[in-house]
């Protein structure tokens, strides 16, 4: 009798040893979103991308009913390195924070990607687009997850220069991000047998772009590619018009959103190609979630706030699935795990951080041609993951051993 | 033939831009000019109006149906109205203080009117149509030129003339500068000076919506577009000299025309090269190129 005792007793307390040892840290896993609330980016991040990150967890605790609590805190970067650094030592030091997540802007993804490896917690990265960070600067507790340079670069550049633009002029935003922009881009439309004409990098950022435009214009290029983002590309390609140089030229905007569509209007950006992660009328999938999306933050998601929900998720199932908010562990099976959501088809997290997914080549619809708000966009090319970011081999992250 | 090794016609097409872009930076730094010629006060929320009248134009057009010409009236004379609320309220309670206050009062002004704005219309900004009497353009030879920038130099140097011709040469204007000499002087031969101050406060606010309705149909209209510009706009008041009214005229057009050739030849000092100006001048003149030594 008493021996059954002490038997149950050891049984119990193994079991009680196991769990501890196996088990999410203070019953709670704490995402931090740290993006853009305030400047350039926030449209394309910033309070969707916090709103897509609750959606998730709410989705999440929904579906799965996990026995640990999920929390989150945002916080605004104002697109500075330093500032994020702080807040995200203050995170992952003081608040405990498991998972800092969104962070758009290129010199915030790097400053934060070396916090997150030194305090051994996690990095995804929806946002920023400089392919260093699944490169120069790559490590092992970070996730890249929407989009990046090369992959923008492939398809829009690729798709161009093979219709017949042969002859490119490029309109670079004067930083590292327009520089890495122009020269994925260069280098594709060149192994395209294409050719590049002229350049020219404009401080950043601008606001008149007809000087460098009228350059374009006599460079005899056909196609301008504008290797810059958010305002800068919206107001050039409005000037472009304005100076009779579009439709005689055609442009490519090689970092473009659908919010950049939408504020420029489809008579301005029609024909336009551009490539992008996600666009919300794809599938009944995207428009089922998009269309949730859309009810609370009256505009449509971009491909950063889509991927924002879709990569907050993939963390949540990964901690879930091992009952752990162990760095090493949630990598492990979060790499292990194909990602497959409204958002990402063939989902795969490479060795180098990337997280590649099926990529797609769209051209902006004529006014008459749109049938409902935000139907932008004409899918011209589905690019498949495998094609559609820069292949391992010509990797230059030290985790990829050739 | 060339020019510094451009053919002839970009050279000139070049210029043009420049003057073009000139010309807003003389009817901003017109506006700031006469604000703290006459009153002393650095109107810090000069960029701020600038947006606002832009918006007031967008607004306008896409729930009331006002039209560009209208707004390019109404939109001055909304940002005037306010610009008279916030002098009423505010500013002349800082008048016998440093110059400071009144900058820091003014930046706070704007930095609240862009807040409040970027949060009901996002940054991506918006988009305004030019007038359809004023798209598409004529071929001058050496290059296109879009109709309305060729209106947007007339009109903005019609303004400039016109603001100059009151402030120099009419009885108002002499009014004016005596009122802002000698007040006491001027209050005491009847002429009422707080509302004199008032106006002019309105008169630059106007100046700067002017402005900002110019520039919607060519830029994005966008919460940040004023502070994008502000700075220039003040480095070209400083160059010009602090408070004068034919130098800030002047000034902004040279500049426009100096930036525009920085970004023919060498244009990632584009940015810079106004502030480098600045720098020169200040060495040279610290009153500025068209100022009175104090």
């Amino acid at each position: 009798m008493k021996l059954k005792h002490i038997a149950q007793a050891a049984a119990l307390s193994a079991l009680l040893a196991t769990s501890a040892q196996a088990q999410v840290s203070d019953g709670m896993v704490k995402i931090g979103v740290l993006t853009d609330l305030s400047g350039t980016y926030s449209d394309l991040a910033g309070a969707g991308a916090v709103l897509a990150t609750r959606m998730a967890i709410e989705d999440f605790v929904a579906a799965e009913k996990p026995s640990f609590k999920v929390e989150l805190v945002s916080a605004d970067h104002q697109n500075k390195g330093d500032i994020a650094a702080n807040k995200a030592r203050e995170w992952f030091e003081k608040d405990k924070v498991d998972v800092a997540t969104e962070l758009v802007t290129t010199s915030v993804a790097l400053a934060v990607q070396k916090i997150a490896k030194d305090k051994n917690k996690i990095a995804l990265m929806s946002g920023p687009g400089s392919t260093a960070i699944t490169n120069e600067n790559c490590n092992d507790v970070s996730v890249h997850w929407t989009y990046d340079t090369y992959a923008l670069a492939n398809g829009t550049a690729k798709a161009v220069t093979q219709a017949g633009g042969k002859k490119w002029f490029f309109l670079t935003a004067d930083y590292a991000f327009g520089h890495a922009l122009e020269k994925d881009a260069s280098d594709v439309v060149k192994a395209n047998g294409g050719q590049v004409v002229g350049t020219v990098r404009h401080p950043f950022p601008g606001t008149d772009f007809s000087s460098y435009l009228l350059k374009a214009q006599s460079s005899g290029a056909q196609v301008i590619g504008l290797a810059n983002a958010g305002g800068d590309t919206v107001n050039a390609i409005k000037q472009a018009a304005e100076f009779g140089i579009t439709p005689k030229q055609s442009l490519a905007g090689l970092l473009m959103f659908i919010t950049d569509v939408h504020a420029l209007g489809l008579k301005t950006a029609q024909s336009m190609f551009l490539t992008e992660g996600f666009y919300w009328n794809l599938n009944d999938e995207t428009r089922a979630w998009s269309k949730r999306f859309f009810a609370q933050h009256k505009r449509m998601p971009t491909m950063v706030q889509a991927g924002q929900y879709s990569s907050v998720m993939h963390y949540l199932k990964a901690v879930k699935a091992i009952n752990s908010d162990d760095t090493a562990k949630v990598m492990a099976q979060m790499k292990k795990t194909p990602v497959n959501d409204f958002f990402a088809r063939n989902g795969k997290i490479r060795d180098d951080g990337r997280m590649v997914h099926d990529m797609y080549l769209l051209q902006v619809k004529k006014p008459a041609e749109s049938t409902s708000p935000w139907d932008y966009y004409h899918v011209k090319a589905t690019i498949p993951a495998v094609e559609a970011f820069q292949p391992l081999s010509a990797s230059r992250c030290a985790l990829i051993k050739k | 033939m060339d020019i510094f090794g451009i053919p002839s016609p970009a050279f000139f097409g070049q210029v043009l831009l420049g003057l073009i872009n000139g010309s807003f930076y003389a009817v901003l730094s017109l506006g700031l000019a006469i604000i703290f010629g006459l009153l002393n006060i650095i109107n810090f929320a000069h960029g701020a109006q600038y947006m606002l009248g832009a918006f007031a134009a967008w607004l306008g057009l896409n729930y009331l149906g006002v039209n560009y010409w209208l707004a390019l009236l109404l939109s001055p004379l909304l940002i005037a109205a306010l610009a008279v609320v916030i002098e009423r309220t505010m500013l002349r309670r800082l008048y016998q203080l440093d110059h400071l206050y009144g900058l820091l009062l003014t930046f706070g002004l704007a930095l609240i009117a862009e807040g409040i704005f970027k949060n009901l219309f996002g940054v991506s900004g918006q988009s305004y149509e030019a007038p359809e009497l004023l798209q598409g353009g004529v071929h001058l030879g050496f290059m296109f030129l879009p109709l309305y920038r060729a209106w947007v130099v007339v009109a903005a140097l019609t303004v400039c003339l016109v603001a100059w011709y009151v402030i120099e040469r009419t009885s108002l204007g002499a009014t004016l500068r005596a009122a802002t000499q000698r007040p006491d002087l001027v209050q005491a031969l009847g002429i009422n000076v707080p509302v004199l101050v008032t106006a002019t406060y309105a008169t630059g606010a106007a100046l700067a919506a002017f402005a900002g309705v110019l520039a919607a149909p060519i830029q994005q209209v966008n919460p940040v577009m004023g502070s994008n510009l502000i700075i220039v706009v003040f480095a070209v008041v400083v160059i010009g000299g602090m408070g004068s009214i034919l130098g800030s005229i002047v000034t902004g057009l040279a500049l426009g025309v100096i930036e525009g050739l920085t970004k023919v030849f060498y244009p990632e000092a584009s940015a810079v090269v106004i502030f480098l100006i600045m720098v020169l001048v200040l060495l040279v003149k610290p009153a500025g190129l068209f100022g009175k030594q104090a």
